[in-house]
């Protein structure tokens, strides 16, 4: 990795859970580094360990049966294994959050005014009254009609979208220098999720601030990233600039991902391709390379964890989990620009 | 949500190698992985077995009355002796003071002021108790899931209806509505159309207690029948053509299970102790039947020479009803469907 | 808001209606025999049973007794023949230590209740949650007069160490009447602690989980701010709600096991004697109070629990 100044910097962050069952290996020796003023999306199915990995950087997952290791600098500070009272100034105030629902996010008996106010005078020291007036306008600014009257108003009351503007309201409210948006539009309307998306893309770019943006949506990728992460079974696969992941991205989920996607400019498939198996167990992980049992390209060297490496010298920056060497995988990835995984058979048909 | 939420197949998944085919994975019932729960916890084990016990020894009270203390519940020794180990003692002494515990096969646990045996008339009496309580849980079970299916299911008028008379027994603290029915009923028993009841039958309390607890039941369950209700797969069986009647049914119900799973342990507990109270005051079993709580009512008086009077059906209401709960407890948490991933203490 | 109280108040006083309908049936339609001479009880002469009949119209049809009955009640002229004492004034008498008992009972319940649950809810499946929560289950599990009268044995019979029973007005003697009423208090009390605290420690626990939690604790918020803002405020909500409802059932003489054992002569032991010599009127004035009473209750209740929690007023 490049020398100094990362905003965030996470080397081989590892989380597992004690539970009834076994130990859950949530998320395995994560690594990578998030710049100030970028857009990070951080893209993977359900269970990938996407969401366990954000939230652990802000100690969130400190729960008792939770073992926590490797190292997370945000600003200089470490954030394993930190003090609680080191987190708590930072959460909310450096780094905040953007939930995924944000119904269930909001205490249901509180003011909406109230609670955006609640983190400011957290962090800082103004009166009541100072911070529920910078609560209305926050509102103002993320586009809530009525502020003034809406801030007395209760979470039921407003509509998915309005939900949200909120929370990116709060996310705001303390100047953070980074955004966690954990799959912030997964609970809204098709129809708005891309106008959110949006704003909230435009306010970071206005504001400086860094934006880690968990999706497994890549339109949104496509539009708003400048980087790319993706995760599977709790590993990153594959991480590269945006128009590198489209243009030439080298690990076979990220084909099996991108092949699954709808395509407009193309004549309409028979059938959508899809990527046979299911996600690993976090319990009991393949030995080896975690997407082995679901690879058609699989050879006995899976067996053994493949290193994040970059597979060229001139992009050092593009790094991913495989074995294939780079004259392989150009050859699986089916000539023609689209990307399958039947061994190399063109699976979507003119 | 929970990021620690992992699906039951998880548990139970092979360790796939590279290349190999991945193998369907089938489920296990939450019964059967509440079953497992339960087994490891040795309290609530423990404590279903006590209770089983005290069942079991309460059903074998005329075993114990005819070959261990050689007298009924209802004989009065009050003016004979008894010797223990070698000593005359009168059964109740001359200024009414009745024999403490002996220890022995006769009048093992003392005598009441009417010179009865009180070991036999805890078993009998237990009996009574166990009987009111499981026949009143049955009551209440019952009519509280049938009102909650019609009325969550149905809502509108039916809802509205049945609703209004459930508040309206939930109005009246349980004890005092046992104590007007109980009270009503005993001088004259029931006479409604074809059911009639004479004053002393056990079913009496057994029905009052049963109908007392109905909404205790009732509104929660109604609860989650409307929460049910709106679920896929209901409108999936109303395209079907399926009546609501067959609904409630085949596809509410079953999803009710667990919850009734639960209420039954409580129910019984709930009833044993409302029958207790209802006893003492005399507004339920009545006299000559033995019943705990016409035990205690009987022994308070004498309390100061004769704490055993008091002692021993309290005990044994206490360490009955105490097994139960633990043991529901422990039912309750093996099903809890959030446990799904338990924490595992470190 | 002003829609939910009125169609709340609607609520009860429908309700109230049914109650006093329900309780006629109880005391007049269902049971067996003659309810004059139910009334009259024991010891009562032909003409006297005659006389019954014809003040409560038993030989009327039934919505007329119905009136009667309700009538009688509610102007307080109902009369206990057996004892030949007019009902309400008995109660009256009775009040004040009923009152006595419930207030400081109910006091000592819901703060111990609250604390315990609390206590609980901190290090849940430690040594200390366990230990209390086998106690609650304990408390539960033992019927109040068992404890009423363990209780008594051993700190008023064995020992003195206080008194056996009976009451004295707190107007005549402060120091007395609190040593009357300690006892009544626990025993009254335990049953609802052991209850209340596991309540509390269930929505503790569940409120916990919830993700406004984590929400709070991600915009910076120390655990114990989250405790107090969030969990707490969601949590103690359905126990005010809980509380007022036994509080009502316990002033309209629900207390009556306890009021008998330690001989209080308040509301509910003179229901307990009137049903020791089968005298129906008093019973059947006091469980119409009470019910009256905790259905008003039980709409205020739900009023002030929709001005807490703002989603009730919604979805009704």
């Amino acid at each position: 990795m490049s020398g100094a100044g990362h905003l965030l910097q996470v080397e081989d962050l590892s989380v597992s859970f004690e539970t009834e069952g076994g130990t859950v290996h949530a998320v395995d020796a994560v690594s990578f580094v998030a710049d100030a003023g970028e857009i990070l999306c951080v893209v993977g199915e359900s269970g990938s360990g996407k969401s366990v990995m954000t939230s652990s950087l802000i100690g969130l997952t400190r729960a008792e049966n939770a073992t926590i290791s490797g190292r997370a600098t945000f600003d200089g500070v470490e954030l394993v294994g930190a003090p609680e009272r080191t987190l708590e100034r930072i959460r909310g105030a450096q780094v905040a959050l953007i939930p995924q629902d944000p119904m269930s996010a909001l205490d249901p008996v509180l003011r909406i005014g109230h609670q955006i106010a609640e983190q400011i005078r957290v962090h800082t020291s103004v009166s009541r009254r100072a911070a529920e007036e910078q609560a209305v306008a926050l509102m103002e600014r993320v586009g809530i009609p009525q502020a003034r009257t809406r801030s007395r108003a209760f979470v039921h009351e407003f509509s998915g979208g309005m939900r949200q503007r909120i929370m990116i309201a709060m996310a705001l409210s303390c100047r953070p220098k980074l955004i966690v948006a954990d799959e912030p539009t997964t609970a809204l309307d098709v129809t708005i999720q891309a106008q959110i998306l949006h704003e909230l893309a435009g306010l970071c770019h206005e504001t400086g601030t860094a934006l880690i943006l968990v999706t497994h949506d890549f339109g949104v990728v496509a539009e708003l990233a400048d980087r790319v992460i993706v995760m599977y079974g709790g590993r990153i696969v594959e991480q590269a600039a945006v128009a590198e992941l489209f243009d030439d991205p080298q690990h076979p989920y990220t084909w099996g991902l991108l092949g699954s996607v709808p395509r407009v400019d193309r004549p309409r498939a028979k059938r959508l391709p899809t990527i046979s198996g299911a996600p690993p167990s976090l319990i009991r992980p393949p030995a080896g390379c975690h997407f082995a049992p679901r690879c058609p390209h699989a050879f006995e060297r899976c067996g053994e964890v493949p290193p994040l490496a970059a597979h060229s010298r001139e992009r050092p920056e593009h790094r991913d989990r495989c074995w294939l060497d780079v004259a392989e995988k150009r050859r699986r990835r089916v000539v023609g620009g689209d990307i399958g995984l039947a061994g190399g058979k063109e699976t979507i048909v003119a | 949500m929970s990021f620690t939420d992992i699906s039951t197949t998880e548990l139970l998944a092979p360790v796939p190698q590279p290349g190999e085919e991945l193998p369907v994975q089938l489920g296990i019932s939450p019964y059967r992985l509440a079953f497992r729960r339960l087994r490891r916890k040795p309290l609530a084990l423990v404590a279903g077995a006590f209770f089983v016990a005290i069942v079991v020894c309460c059903l074998c009270a005329p075993l114990y009355a005819r070959y261990v203390a050689h007298t009924g519940p209802d004989e009065n020794h009050i003016s004979e002796t008894v010797v223990v180990d070698g000593h005359r003692h009168d059964v109740v002494s001359l200024i009414g003071i009745p024999i403490g515990p002996t220890w022995h096969s006769r009048f093992l646990l003392g005598a009441d002021f009417n010179g009865r045996d009180v070991a036999v008339r805890l078993l009998y009496g237990g009996r009574n108790s166990l009987e009111i309580g499981f026949c009143a849980m049955a009551i209440t079970m019952v009519v509280a899931i049938l009102v909650a299916l019609f009325a969550g299911y149905y809502r509108g008028w039916v809802d509205s209806v049945l609703v209004r008379l459930l508040d309206v027994i939930w109005a009246y603290p349980a004890i005092l509505l046992g104590v007007a029915i109980g009270t009503s009923l005993t001088l004259g028993g029931i006479s409604l159309g074809p059911v009639k009841l004479s004053s002393g039958s056990l079913f009496i309390p057994a029905l009052i207690i049963g109908f007392v607890n109905i909404p205790y039941v009732a509104k929660p369950i109604r609860g989650q029948v409307i929460a049910l209700r709106e679920k896929e797969f209901v409108d999936a069986a109303r395209t079907l053509d399926a009546g609501g009647l067959r609904i409630m049914f085949t596809e509410i119900l079953p999803n009710l299970s667990s919850t009734i799973v639960v209420f039954v342990p409580l129910m019984i507990a709930n009833s044993i102790l409302l029958e207790a109270g209802l006893s003492y005051l005399g507004a339920g079993v009545q006299p000559p039947n033995p019943s705990w709580g016409t035990m205690i009512s009987d022994g308070v008086t004498l309390i100061t020479s004769s704490p055993h009077l008091v002692l021993a059906p309290g005990l044994m209401l206490v360490l009955t009803v105490l097994s139960i709960n633990i043991f529901g407890e422990g039912i309750r948490d093996a099903l809890d469907p959030r446990a799904t991933t338990r924490i595992k203490r470190k | 808001m002003t829609r939910f109280v009125v169609r709340r108040s609607l609520q009860a006083l429908i309700v109230l209606a049914l109650v006093s309908v329900f309780t006629f049936l109880i005391f007049q339609v269902i049971p067996n025999g003659s309810p004059a001479a139910r009334m009259a009880g024991r010891t009562a002469s032909p003409a006297q049973i005659a006389a019954i009949a014809r003040s409560w119209g038993f030989n009327r049809p039934i919505y007329i007794q119905y009136l009667h009955m309700m009538d009688k009640i509610f102007t307080g002229s109902v009369i206990s023949y057996s004892q030949q004492i007019n009902v309400l004034d008995q109660i009256k008498r009775g009040l004040p230590a009923t009152i006595s008992l419930a207030a400081g009972a109910g006091v000592i319940w819901l703060a111990l209740g609250i604390l315990i649950g609390l206590l609980s809810a901190i290090r849940p499946g430690r040594l200390l949650d366990n230990t209390l929560g086998f106690l609650a289950l304990t408390s539960i599990s033992a019927p109040v007069f068992v404890i009423g009268a363990v209780l008594l044995y051993a700190l008023a019979y064995r020992t003195s160490v206080l008194p056996s029973g009976g009451y004295v007005p707190l107007t005549d003697n402060p120091w007395q009447w609190f040593e009357h009423m300690l006892l009544p208090w626990v025993s009254l009390s335990l049953p609802f602690i052991g209850f209340y605290s596991r309540v509390l420690r269930g929505n503790i626990l569940d409120a916990k989980h919830e993700d406004y939690v984590r929400m709070a604790r991600a915009k910076g918020l120390s655990g114990r701010r989250v405790l107090t803002r969030h969990v707490l405020r969601n949590s103690l909500i359905p126990i005010m709600a809980l509380w007022g409802l036994d509080f009502a059932g316990v002033v309209g003489g629900g207390a009556i096991l306890i009021e008998s054992i330690f001989d209080l002569n308040g509301v509910g032991q003179y229901a307990a004697e009137s049903i020791k010599t089968l005298d129906v009127p008093p019973i059947m004035v006091i469980v119409m109070y009470t019910a009256v009473l905790v259905v008003v209750v039980a709409a205020l209740v739900d009023i002030l629990y929709a001005y807490l929690d703002p989603r009730i007023s919604l979805n009704d």
